[in-house]
């Protein structure tokens, strides 16, 4: 597959600083970036197979002993390219807080609770449908220290490949009608709100299933078109 | 219009998931239980190419340590070929992924055990220096920045194609220096010795 990777695409993400979101400031290059051709090496990238995940490595709730607490979930959808084209065999990464919004990171010290049956930590790979699918439990909002009473949105990290090095996208999947959103600089360093609402999962009523799991929906649209666009029918 | 999922940081927290094994910063055991999907040694038995080990560091605007940034570097094997390029080029029977992750120390220290890559063709076919694509994630970056890793002393790095868009004074960011056994290649995100990134 030939794919071309336009820039203008890339106004959707966030400037490199961002002071809001203070750890930016010193973290972000002050010299223009130098405008470079895509070459062979960035047309390319890496493909996982199947054989990078094991069993269960999709379902979050099946990684410890007993059932972690926490509202269960599915989280599903696909990995699409900028033609809303499925990207099939992309292996998905996602980690994410307990239930209680605690990580198992060392790091993590803010007194809520860690679960012994969850760690957060979950990958797949894209079906020939670009489709994936996860189940785990609903995170937990957590403080954090960039600001007085900094508290993140309900969120779940997304690490996805793409047909090529350029297609690499980091990402965190937010839930509808997060109280929040408003006051969090990390999901408004995206500059357009309306590009806002693509990080924002739908519930997903259909896929819920009963007496079970409620389902959200997180499509996740990276880099890379064909060089000419297809008919528009 | 845009139709991209923005990205989003990967934050101070990716480490039990993305980097589990190795350079699993701060944890008391070094890992995490996760298994690892995606490790900083490149080599594979059957890979085409020098053994050589990649190792810096990467510091902030403040000349400060980065611990918990993540360097992805994707490359070509010893004979110039990426594991999944298209055509007559694609690189036969062999295991070698050409893509590796490292964590970092708390010293900001990466570190990759990998082979030299040889030549790939340019943007007008003629051929590149040899090189290593590399994408950097932290807490703090909210979308990874692109850069690349040539080798100090290679005589194509005269003509490279994308190394001559730099500023001469500015080159010497991206140079990979052999000190003993290693190359040393370090980053420093702002400051007289910015690395030099790229709009990709």
């Amino acid at each position: 597959m030939s794919l071309i990777y336009p820039l203008d695409g890339l106004s959707a993400y966030p400037k490199h600083l961002s002071p809001d979101y203070k750890s930016t400031v010193k973290r972000s290059p002050t010299k223009p970036l130098i405008l470079a051709p895509h070459t062979l090496s960035e047309l390319t990238g890496p493909v996982y197979g199947h054989d990078a995940i094991q069993e269960n490595d999709h379902d979050l709730t099946k990684q410890g002993k007993g059932e972690p607490l926490g509202e269960r979930i599915i989280v599903h959808g696909y990995v699409l390219d900028e033609d809303k084209r499925p990207v099939p065999d992309s292996l998905v990464e996602i980690w994410q807080a307990n239930a209680c919004g605690r990580y198992v990171h060392i790091v993590d010290q803010h007194p809520a609770p860690l679960d012994p049956n969850f760690t957060g930590a979950g990958r797949t790979v894209t079906d020939k449908n670009g489709y994936y699918k996860f189940i785990t439990v609903k995170p937990g909002a957590y403080p954090w220290g960039n600001h007085y009473n900094a508290w993140r949105p309900n969120h779940i990290h997304f690490s996805v490949f793409g047909h090529s090095f350029l297609s690499r996208l980091v990402t965190q999947m937010y839930f509808p009608g997060d109280y929040l959103f408003p006051f969090d600089p990390i999901f408004n360093s995206v500059p357009d709100p309306k590009d806002r609402e693509r990080m924002i999962s739908t519930f997903d009523l259909e896929n819920t299933v009963p007496d079970w799991a409620l389902c959200f929906r997180f499509d996740i649209v990276l880099r890379g078109r064909e060089q000419t666009p297809p008919d528009l029918d | 219009m845009s139709v991209l999922t923005p990205s989003q940081t990967v934050g101070p927290f990716y480490a039990y998931g993305l980097t589990p094994k190795g350079r699993a910063h701060w944890d008391p055991d070094g890992t995490y239980s996760w298994k690892e999907t995606v490790g900083s040694n490149l080599v594979t038995p059957d890979v085409v190419g020098d053994r050589i080990r990649i190792e810096g560091g990467i510091y902030d605007g403040d000349g400060e340590p980065i611990p918990d940034a993540m360097l992805e570097i994707w490359q070509a094997d010893g004979n110039g070929r990426y594991s999944n390029e298209p055509g007559s080029r694609r690189l036969p029977n062999t295991a070698f992924k050409g893509h590796g992750r490292s964590a970092c120390d708390k010293d900001g220290i990466f570190q990759f055990d990998t082979v030299k890559p040889g030549q790939v063709p340019g943007p007008d076919g003629k051929m590149q220096a040899p090189h290593i694509v590399v994408a950097i994630f932290a807490r703090g970056m909210l979308r990874q920045v692109y850069t690349r890793i040539y080798f100090d002393g290679e005589a194509a790095n005269a003509t490279d194609p994308v190394l001559n868009l730099v500023p001469a004074e500015r080159r010497s960011t991206l140079l990979a220096k052999k000190q003993g056994d290693v190359w040393r290649w370090d980053v420093h995100m702002q400051g007289d010795k910015e690395t030099v990134f790229f709009q990709v």
